[in-house]
């Protein structure tokens, strides 16, 4: 693997405004009582972050909630925009957030996998190419022209998974992706994401899993309070966690 | 077998080229209308019959409260035509501008945990809003050849460019709502009021030359020059003139009107894509 940096973190702060109330009568309410500045709060969730992903790293972002992983994901995704710092990327970047974003209760198995895939940036010749394929792995072939209201959550997250693995993207972001299914079915996703990681993957996953976590990633970044409090192997990150 | 990336430089991520951008993304834009579309219609016996349902008990109830109670049928040749030919054009932007406000906030799942060049959602809405124009528009020249319509090439080519300032209008418009309507739920209100006056704002009921009359000359320029009562006209040009028994009389100031209107379009257009692109790097933490 070559050690071309495809995610390029460098002093990162994101900042969140907590507003209370957006209502004009709220407003004159409080700004007369004098708690004009209880109207909104401002919370740091990741302050001065720098870090540096190679092509074909795995890595694990752990930490408690509200450590700031999340957010440090979508920054790396473009969902968001940091406050300070930048966050620079190669390559297409699959912003799988989490697992199902994008898929339509209403429409059935087939056309949200049709949808989700050009969501994460599959062509049309892509989808047709690959759809046999996503909906085997998924399992659920009897239920594909069912409305995905009519799944249960199992199913659901399967077929999510099925089509997110199948899109290909240069950097996979994953968020609470392992929970998903019975535990023959996870160990089937354990096994894919093991196969895209030997064909070179890069890979930034957060989960509370840590068990499971160690399984897929090489490199572990524990965050606490948005500050990066660790960056090494990822026993040493979770060993860490645990000692806390 | 992931690509090698070496040869393409870093970037950063959530950036788009706004509008430009979304020819590259055609094919998830066109199931993005369709999900809107299957997803509006849910449901429902009717479906997409109620495209013709509605803009149909529309103009029976306008044609017998202006045409008949308050007789502009007699003031109006072939008045059912004028009417619904305006009708046409006020619905196509007040849906447009309802979509647009609401595409992002009703889409919020999406923008909060995928970027994609955000301007999708607002795009996606006006389709679907000429996928609800279209069967209209088939009723409109049902009606007007059932009036005996004979339309020339101008006649034709007013209907496009009608088309175009009410599409460049609304979306500019929307952008500006759509971006303020994640801030502010107001927004959605607000576009609502707009549809409410602007049906009675440009000649769709009565014929301009009664504005013209009834108000100072600077409320008449900004009446003439407002791309509703602009894209009405050319409606009017391209549908109810050429019908039997009409006398077209294109005001003679027409010229300037359209040209005024089209440069607002477009200044609208820039200054809702610049007001979104403001606001959209706080989608994501507003949502």
């Amino acid at each position: 693997m070559d050690n071309e940096p495809v995610i390029l973190v460098e002093n990162l702060d994101k900042t969140f405004v907590l507003r209370h109330t957006r209502s004009i009568k709220e407003y004159v309410v409080w700004t007369m009582r004098g708690r004009k500045g209880e109207l909104s709060e401002t919370f740091k969730a990741l302050n001065n972050v720098s870090l540096t992903v190679s092509q074909g790293e795995s890595v694990g972002l752990i930490g408690l909630n509200g450590s700031g992983k999340s957010t440090l994901l979508k920054l790396i995704s473009g969902v968001m925009q940091p406050n300070a710092g930048s966050v620079r990327v190669r390559g297409q970047v699959a912003g799988l957030i989490e697992v199902g974003a994008g898929f339509h209760p209403d429409l059935t198995g087939r056309e949200n996998v049709y949808l989700n895939g050009a969501i994460l940036g599959m062509s049309e010749k892509e989808l047709d190419a690959k759809f046999d394929e996503i909906v085997a792995f998924s399992e659920i072939e009897k239920f594909i022209d069912t409305e995905v209201k009519f799944y249960s959550s199992g199913m659901f997250l399967r077929l999510a998974f099925s089509v997110a693995v199948h899109s290909r993207p240069d950097i996979f972001l994953v968020d609470e992706i392992l929970a998903v299914g019975d535990e023959p079915f996870q160990q089937k996703c354990l096994a894919k994401i093991r196969e895209l990681k030997g064909q070179g993957q890069t890979l930034v996953v957060v989960s509370h899993d840590l068990r499971r976590i160690q399984e897929i990633c090489d490199r572990g970044i524990l965050l606490d309070h948005g500050n990066v409090v660790l960056d090494g192997t990822i026993s040493e990150a979770v060993d860490r966690m645990h000692n806390k | 077998m992931s690509r090698d990336t070496t040869a393409v430089t870093l970037r950063h991520p959530g950036h788009s080229r706004g509008l430009f951008d979304i020819p590259r993304w055609f094919f998830l834009l066109k199931l993005l209308v369709r999900k809107e579309i299957r997803v509006r219609y849910r449901g429902s016996v009717l479906g997409m019959l109620w495209t013709y349902v509605k803009p149909a008990t529309q103009l029976v109830v306008y044609y017998v409260a202006m045409g008949r109670f308050l007789r502009l049928n007699d003031r109006v040749d072939n008045y059912v035509v004028y009417l619904f030919s305006g009708i046409v054009v006020i619905n196509l932007f007040n849906e447009i501008l309802r979509n647009t406000t609401a595409s992002i906030v009703g889409n919020a799942p999406l923008v909060g945990k995928v970027y994609l060049p955000r301007e999708l959602f607002p795009v996606a809405s006006v389709w679907v809003a000429f996928v609800h124009f279209l069967p209209q528009v088939a009723v409109l020249l049902v009606g007007a050849l059932v009036f005996g319509w004979r339309p020339g090439p101008m006649n034709i080519l007013a209907f496009v460019a009608g088309v175009l300032v009410v599409a460049v209008f609304s979306l500019g418009i929307g952008l500006m709502f759509a971006a303020w309507n994640v801030l502010f739920r107001d927004a959605e209100n607000f576009a609502d009021l707009i549809g409410m006056v602007s049906i009675w704002l440009s000649p769709i009921f009565y014929k301009w030359d009664m504005v013209a009359g009834a108000v100072p000359a600077w409320i008449w320029a900004i009446y003439a020059c407002n791309p509703l009562s602009v894209a009405a006209e050319l409606f009017h040009y391209a549908f109810w003139a050429p019908t039997r028994g009409v006398v077209a009389d294109v005001p003679t100031q027409f010229g300037i009107w359209a040209a005024v209107a089209s440069a607002v379009c477009i200044i609208v257009l820039v200054l809702g894509q610049m007001v979104f692109r403001h606001h959209e790097v706080r989608f994501a933490e507003e949502l």
